[in-house]
């Protein structure tokens, strides 16, 4: 194992981890705000590979040119999907939320299959592509331009939540909802919003996937998987801590299968997960 | 009038329930059909099940071709009785798999199962057939275990890949031999379920048999989101010849990775799956170009066997593609299973497993490059033959056996910087 192998690995967990943590920050935000976990995330990531896929097979718009309107498009599908399930469901009991969110995972799976087929779709000659040489590591493109334009997104999410009045009503909404509600915050509005925010998070993580990933109607359930541990060791709810979540998750992935075995990478992943979980349930960076 | 309406309806159904019964027994067979037709391998799975489709109606229409059934109506064992199929979806999960056929069985009462892609999914299902005493035919599953249990109902006409990866070494011996070059090493890796795991088993042994040192045998998750560092011990290993047993996504991550991480072995030899798949080549056009795969069915030989351009018209209507691998071989599986039936002139499970111990389907009645199909006593059928084949200029060509080959191999793979 030369130190060149390991460098190369670092590099590669890190522009994937923060990926990672792109489509783990909505997840976070909404569990944060009202504690629903959304089973339909995966999902939102799916729909939003396939709508960067279709703008440029039916346009030749490039992922990257077609990403705000990627974003715009889940962020409406994250309110429609706040409006037209979630609103429903806020005080039942938890089986019933689960069950909600995961039935509309299988029906837009289902759908997109029904729809598009089930095969597997390239962006072919993205805008970005090949790869630099950094000291003998080598950087794919479109895997930096996705990792730099996921830390711009999360840069941007973190100023709004704490650094706008919207994002700070927001907060207030996830700490106390009737104590909002009292001091005039909409709280319904909030919740919305917080869904929107989420669809849109992840529309922009679809988009800049879409770059390189394959996209088809399952893709969604493997990187939500690793979203949901990406949650769980930042701490549910900590947006900001979900971006180190992350980072972790991909690395350990990557160095777990370069130092051991591959076939282990995930099981320093889950392992991590379970730790967290039994010993620091709050997640490394949380507060209780 | 609602009472009357209720009467009425009850004469009418009592009386067609009467008339119908002795007519309504149309003599018909039903074979149960398992595949894959959501989760990461639907596409095959659909085209598979699209060939049995087609397979199913040559048998019960009237068809001008040169194979068992396809003339003439039905079955005529069976005084013309029609073949029924029952699709069912396994969303690739072994125990998916057995729940259904345990279901087809006991609810759908079917005569036959067939299936099922995934090697993993295959044996839960051959498991459920043994018990059950019905036979079980599969067309594509390629784990050499599958038929070195000893079951009793279970047939398979594909070969496996202790047939496909002797023909590998064969032709890294022969391609050494023609080309006086030296190969070494190679590097295996697979994916984790029994497709993938079986193969490297048998990788490595005739590896060791034929004298090449094996560098590294690597193990992923075909549902991986990356597979940096699978590629980046790949690259480390540094071994002549990559053979990789990969599902469809996987190949496509693994082709992507490697151009990304400028891997590239001399040679590029593919367990069949997601090689094969055409979605594969179609999406990573230039990037595959020097990749060889195995195959059992080549629609370049077509010039030699005008009989798969027939079935592939006939594919093309209700498939909207060209037939490829897994769907030709569930296709031939299909009416392998169809001439049993035929034969066996009934529907009872142990008469159609003794008419399938004596099939024997003759070469010019396939559109495979098989030499027949005739079942050994462990239900593999003996008249396989596996090809290589290589992607030439954005298409796969028949390179091995050398007298079968449309086109001379490319040795060594392209750099990545000469594929544009």
């Amino acid at each position: 194992m030369t130190l060149e192998l390991v460098l190369q690995g670092v590099v590669g967990g890190l522009l994937m981890g923060l990926v990672y943590a792109l489509i783990a920050a909505g997840l976070s935000l909404i569990f944060g705000l009202m504690e629903i976990v959304n089973f339909a995330h995966g999902e939102f990531l799916m729909l939003a590979m396939f709508a960067s896929f279709w703008a440029w097979a039916l346009w030749r718009l490039d992922p990257l040119v077609s990403l705000p309107l990627t974003a715009l498009l889940l962020g409406v599908l994250g309110w429609a999907t706040y409006h037209g399930v979630v609103r429903f469901i806020l005080d039942a009991p938890m089986l019933a939320q689960i069950f909600a969110t995961f039935g509309l995972a299988v029906f837009l799976r289902s759908g997109a299959q029904a729809l598009w087929g089930a095969d597997f779709h390239l962006v072919k000659d993205p805008l970005v592509q090949g790869r630099v040489t950094v000291a003998g590591v080598f950087i794919g493109l479109p895997q930096l331009v996705a990792s730099a334009g996921a830390l711009v997104a999360f840069g941007l999410l973190y100023w709004f939540i704490t650094r706008t009045e919207t994002g700070l009503a927001l907060q207030a909404t996830a700490q106390d909802r009737q104590a909002a509600s009292l001091m005039g915050i909409d709280t319904q509005w909030m919740f919305a919003l917080g869904w929107a925010i989420g669809g849109a998070c992840v529309g922009v993580a679809g988009g800049l996937l879409a770059t390189f990933f394959y996209v088809f109607p399952d893709v969604g359930a493997s990187f939500a998987l690793l979203a949901y541990v990406a949650v769980a060791l930042g701490g549910f709810g900590n947006v900001p801590a979900t971006l180190a979540g992350g980072v972790v998750v991909g690395l350990v992935e990557v160095l777990g299968g370069l130092l051991f075995d591959p076939s282990l990478k995930l099981i320093g992943v889950f392992a991590l997960y379970l730790l967290v979980v039994l010993w620091r349930p709050q997640g490394l960076f949380g507060r209780f | 009038m609602t009472r009357a309406w209720i009467s009425l309806l009850a004469i009418v159904a009592i009386a067609v329930a009467l008339v119908g019964a002795p007519v309504a027994q149309p003599k018909e067979v039903v074979v149960g059909v398992l595949y894959p037709m959501s989760g990461n391998a639907a596409q095959v799975g659909i085209d598979c099940v699209n060939a049995v489709k087609l397979a199913a109606d040559i048998v019960n229409a009237n068809h001008d071709l040169n194979m068992p059934l396809a003339k003439g109506e039905g079955l005529p064992g069976l005084g013309g009785a029609k073949i029924r199929v029952v699709v069912v979806d396994h969303q690739g999960k072994p125990d998916l798999g057995q729940a259904e056929a345990e279901r087809l069985l006991t609810q759908e009462k079917v005569h036959a199962l067939f299936g099922a892609y995934f090697s993993g999914v295959t044996q839960t299902i051959a498991q459920v057939a043994e018990r059950n005493g019905v036979p079980h035919l599969n067309a594509e599953s390629s784990s050499p275990a599958l038929t070195e249990r000893g079951l009793k109902w279970f047939f398979r006409t594909s070969p496996h890949d202790g047939h496909f990866s002797q023909a590998m070494f064969d032709f890294m011996r022969d391609l050494e031999k023609r080309r006086s070059v030296k190969i070494k090493s190679v590097a295996i890796m697979h994916e984790a379920t029994q497709f993938g795991s079986d193969s490297a088993k048998v990788q490595e042994e005739l590896a060791r048999k034929a004298g090449y040192e094996v560098a590294t045998k690597i193990t992923y998750r075909d549902k991986a989101t990356n597979l940096d560092a699978e590629v980046g011990k790949l690259k480390a290993a540094n071994a002549d010849v990559l053979l990789p047993s990969s599902y469809t996504n996987d190949a496509i991550l693994f082709v992507r990775t490697a151009k990304n991480l400028d891997y590239n072995p001399k040679l590029l030899i593919a367990q069949n799956a997601g090689w094969t798949d055409p979605t594969f080549l179609k999406e990573m056009g230039k990037d595959a170009e020097g990749h060889i795969t195995r195959a059992p069915f080549a629609l370049d030989m077509a010039a030699k066997k005008p009989m798969i351009s027939q079935v592939n018209e006939l594919f093309k209507k209700t498939g909207g593609r060209d037939i490829s691998d897994a769907p030709a071989r569930a296709f031939t599986g299909f009416i392998t299973l169809a001439d049993a039936i035929n034969r066996a002139q009934s529907t009872d499970p142990e008469a159609i497993r003794k008419a399938l111990v004596a099939t024997n389907i003759p070469a010019d009645q396939l559109i495979m490059p098989w030499t027949g199909v005739k079942f050994d006593e462990k239900g593999q059928n003996s008249g396989v033959r596996a090809i290589l084949q290589q992607a030439q200029n954005g298409k796969y060509v028949t390179i091995y056996p050398f007298e079968l080959a449309a086109a001379d191999a490319v040795y060594p793979l392209p750099a990545w910087k000469d594929r544009k």
